[in-house]
C-alpha cells in the first residue's frame, strides 16, 4: 500500500475517534508547548544578559590582585596588594591594544548630605572610567585630569545617590559628605538602570583615584585597573599584552605563578551564558520528560486501536495486506498523533511565549528548537507506536478475522 | 459440455493433512485430503462442526499451510510460501466472502471495495475506483455506490461483500457460511447472484453446513472427521432464481 493511501486510512482512524485521538494529542501538546516556552525563556534571559553585558561594553578587562585561588588556601594580605601606580604608569606607556586604562581604588560606607543618608560606594577612577564603561554625563562635567592631579575631593554621582540624599533635586555644585570627608558633587551620570542580575548601577559616587588612594583609604595599591581593548576582537591581543606589562613590571620569574589575574568581560559573558545554558538545559529536560509520558500514552492508545481493529487488520490481511503494510498503517497513524500533537503544541507554546513576553520576561524562540520538536515527535511517534504496530502485524489473519 | 480434461485445474489438493497441538495432544483436523476443482466449477463444502471444513477453508484461502500435502492454486505450490507470498497470492488470486460480512465501518460501499486492490500497486487511483463501481454493478449495487456500510441492510452488505471478493478479478472466490447470517430470502438472492457468477464462469468454492445449498452448486464435496466421504457431481442444478419467486411471501411485514 502506498504512503498516501496508508495516510488516508491513518487520517479516518483518527478521524472517526476524534476525541480519544486528541486526548492522546493532549500529553506531546502540552510536552512540545513545554519545551518551546523553557527554550525561549533560557534564550530570551541569555540574550538579555549578553545585551545587559554589552551595554557595560564587551571589550573590558579587569586587572585583580593576587594568584588564583587554590584549594581555599588563605592568601597573604601583601598579595592583595600588588597592583601599584608603577603598573598603571606601565600600562600607559607601552599598551598598543588598550585604549583606555583607569586605575580603581573602592572605598564602601554612609554618604551624607543634609539629614539624608546612603549606604553607597565610591570608586576612585581616572579620566578614562566614563569612556571604559560607557557612561554619559546627565548634568554638569566630569572631574578633570587637574582634579585627579590635585586630589581634589570633587565627585559624580549616579542617579540612585540623586534620588536618595537630594530627593531628585539639582545636586550639582552641593557637598556630599563620606566618612567626614567633604566631596563636591561636579556632574550627575545618565541612569543605566538595574542589570539583568539585579544590581543597581546607578548607587554610585565616582572621585578622582588619587582622592579616594590617599584621602579616603591611605593607601599605596589598586583594588583593580579597569582597562579596554580596542575592539571586541582585540580583547585577547590585549590580555597577553597587559600580561607582558605585568610580568615585566613585577619581575615575575618564568613559570612562576602571577600574582595578578586578567579578565575580560567576553570570559564573563561565556561564563554567563553557559550558566544559562546549563539552566535551560535543566528545564528543558523536564520539560521533555512529559514529552516521554505523552509517548506511553500514545503507545496505550495505539494498542487499545489495534485490539479494537483485530478484526479489521484480519480483514486486510486476508485481502493481500502484508505485515509491513499493516504495521505501517498504525505507525503512520501514531506518527501522525504525535506530529499534529507537535504543531499543536508548537502553536501553544508560541502564544504562551507571547504571553509571558507581554507580562515582561525576557523570551525568544530558537528556530532550531521549533525543527527539533517536530523531530522528537516523529521520533516518539516511531518510537512509541512500533510496539503496537509490530503486534498488529504479528495477528494471526485466521484468529484476527473471527475476533470478536 | 462439462469436459473435465480441457479445463484449466484451478485447486489441487494432493493428501493434505493438518495437525493441530493442542496441550500435549494433536488433533488430526485434516486427515489426507486430495480433489481437484477446475476453472467454472461452483463447489459447495459442507460439513458439521468439527468435521475439518473451516480448517480446509483456511487451507485453500491460502491462510494457512499443511503440514504435510501439497495444495496449488492456480499453479503455485502454497505449502513453502513464505506469509508475505501468501499475501500477494490471496491478493491476486482469492476472494473472499465471509459470513458476518466483514466491512470496514463507517466507509463507503466503493471504497470498501476498493480494498483488495490499494494492496495492488498495479492499480492505479482512477482505475481502482473504476474496478469497484464495475464489481458494485455486477453485484447490482451501482445505484449505492456512496452507501456507508451502517446505512445498509444484511444483503446489501453482503453483496458489498462478494462486489469486494471480485474486484481483482479471483482465481477462485471463496465464501464462507456466506448466507448463514441472512433471512431465506435474502439468502436465495445471494445464491441467485452466485450461480449468476457460475454462469459468467467464475470458480467458486461454497462452505456451508447448509446441505440445501448444494441442490444449487454444481458440485457437492462433503467432509467428515477431516476425510473426504462424499464427492458427487449435481447434473440437475435447481435455479435459485424460480426458488426465490417461489417462495411464499412471508417477509411482507
Amino acid at each position: 500500500m502506498n504512503f498516501l493511501n496508508l495516510f488516508k486510512v491513518a487520517m479516518t482512524a483518527i478521524a472517526s475517534n476524534a476525541f480519544r485521538s486528541f486526548l492522546s494529542m493532549l500529553g506531546i501538546i502540552i510536552g512540545v508547548a513545554a519545551v518551546i516556552i523553557m527554550m525561549a525563556i533560557g534564550q530570551g534571559s541569555k540574550e538579555s544578559i549578553r545585551g545587559e553585558i554589552a551595554k557595560m561594553g564587551t571589550n573590558i578587562i579587569s586587572i585583580r590582585p593576587g594568584a588564583e585561588m587554590r584549594g581555599g588556601v588563605r592568601l597573604d594580605p601583601s598579595a592583595m596588594q600588588t597592583l601599584k601606580m608603577t603598573d598603571y604608569e606601565a600600562i600607559q606607556r607601552e599598551k598598543k591594544y588598550v585604549t583606555y586604562v583607569s586605575p580603581e581604588v573602592t572605598a564602601s560606607g554612609q554618604c551624607i548630605y543634609g539629614a539624608n543618608n546612603t549606604n553607597t560606594t565610591v570608586y576612585g577612577e581616572s579620566l578614562d572610567y566614563l569612556n571604559i564603561r560607557l557612561w554619559e554625563m546627565e548634568d554638569g562635567e566630569f572631574f578633570t585630569d587637574d582634579d585627579i592631579h590635585k586630589g581634589s575631593k570633587v565627585c559624580v554621582v549616579g542617579q540612585t545617590i540623586v534620588d536618595d540624599l537630594f530627593n531628585g533635586s539639582n545636586p550639582v555644585g552641593k557637598n556630599i559628605r563620606f566618612k567626614s570627608i567633604p566631596f563636591k558633587i561636579v556632574g550627575v551620570l545618565k541612569s543605566k538602570g538595574e542589570n539583568s542580575w539585579g544590581m543597581d548601577q546607578d548607587n554610585v559616587v565616582i572621585a578622582p583615584y588619587t582622592t579616594v588612594m590617599k584621602r579616603l583609604n591611605a593607601q599605596t595599591y589598586f583594588n583593580s585597573i579597569t582597562c579596554s581593548a580596542i575592539t571586541e576582537e582585540l580583547t585577547d591581543n590585549a590580555i597577553d599584552e597587559l600580561t607582558e606589562i605585568l610580568h615585566n613590571n613585577h619581575r615575575i620569574p618564568e613559570g612562576a605563578e602571577d600574582d595578578f589575574r586578567i579578565n575580560s568581560q567576553a570570559e564573563m559573558m561565556d561564563t554567563m551564558s553557559s550558566t544559562m545554558d546549563t539552566i535551560t538545559i535543566i528545564l528543558v529536560v523536564a520539560a521533555a520528560f512529559s514529552l516521554l509520558v505523552a509517548g506511553i500514552g500514545i503507545m496505550n492508545i495505539m494498542l487499545v486501536s489495534v485490539t479494537e481493529r483485530t478484526k479489521e487488520i484480519g480483514l486486510r490481511m486476508s485481502v493481500g495486506a502484508r505485515g509491513i503494510d499493516i504495521s505501517n498503517q498504525f505507525l503512520i497513524e501514531s506518527v501522525m498523533i504525535a506530529l499534529t500533537g507537535g504543531i499543536l503544541g508548537v502553536l501553544l507554546g508560541w502564544l504562551g511565549t507571547m504571553g509571558l513576553g507581554a507580562i515582561g520576561l525576557p523570551t525568544s524562540i530558537p528556530a532550531w528548537s521549533i525543527f527539533v520538536s517536530f523531530a522528537v515527535c516523529t521520533v516518539i511517534g516511531i518510537g512509541f507506536g512500533y510496539f503496537p504496530a509490530k503486534k498488529a502485524a504479528s495477528l494471526d489473519p485466521i484468529e484476527a478475522i473471527r475476533y470478536e | 459440455m462439462e469436459n473435465k480434461n480441457i479445463k484449466k485445474v484451478i485447486i489441487e489438493l494432493q493428501d493434505v493433512r493438518r495437525d493441530f497441538q493442542v496441550g500435549s495432544e494433536i488433533v488430526h483436523a485434516l486427515r489426507g485430503v486430495s480433489f481437484k476443482i477446475y476453472e467454472g466449477e461452483f463447489v459447495t463444502i459442507m460439513g458439521t462442526s468439527g468435521s475439518g471444513k473451516s480448517t480446509l477453508l483456511n487451507q485453500l484461502g491460502c491462510l494457512d499451510t499443511p503440514t504435510s500435502g501439497e495444495y496449488i492454486l492456480d499453479g503455485t505450490p502454497v505449502r513453502t510460501m513464505s506469509k508475505n507470498q501468501r499475501a500477494r497470492l490471496r491478493n491476486r488470486k482469492i476472494g473472499f466472502v465471509f459470513q458476518n460480512y466483514n466491512l470496514l465501518a463507517k466507509t463507503t460501499a466503493v471504497e470498501n471495495v476498493e480494498l483488495p486492490l490499494m494492496y495492488n500497486s498495479k492499480y492505479n487511483i482512477s482505475q481502482r475506483r473504476e474496478a469497484a463501481i464495475n464489481a458494485l454493478k455486477a453485484v447490482g449495487l451501482g445505484d449505492r455506490l456512496e452507501h456507508k456500510s451502517n446505512q445498509m441492510s444484511g444483503g446489501q452488505m453482503q453483496r458489498v461483500a462478494i462486489a469486494r471478493a471480485l474486484v481483482n478479478d479471483p482465481s477462485v472466490i471463496l465464501a464462507d457460511e456466506a448466507t448463514g447470517n441472512l433471512d431465506t430470502k435474502t439468502s436465495f438472492e445471494m445464491l441467485v447472484l452466485f450461480q449468476k457468477l457460475h454462469q459468467y464462469g467464475r470458480t467458486i468454492v461454497f462452505v456451508t453446513h447448509n446441505p440445501d445449498i448444494a441442490r444449487y452448486s454444481s458440485r457437492n464435496i462433503v467432509l467428515r472427521d477431516g476425510k473426504i466421504c462424499e464427492d458427487v457431481i449435481n447434473n440437475d442444478i435447481q435455479s435459485a432464481a424460480s426458488a426465490l419467486a417461489a417462495l411464499p411471501d412471508i417477509n411482507d411485514d
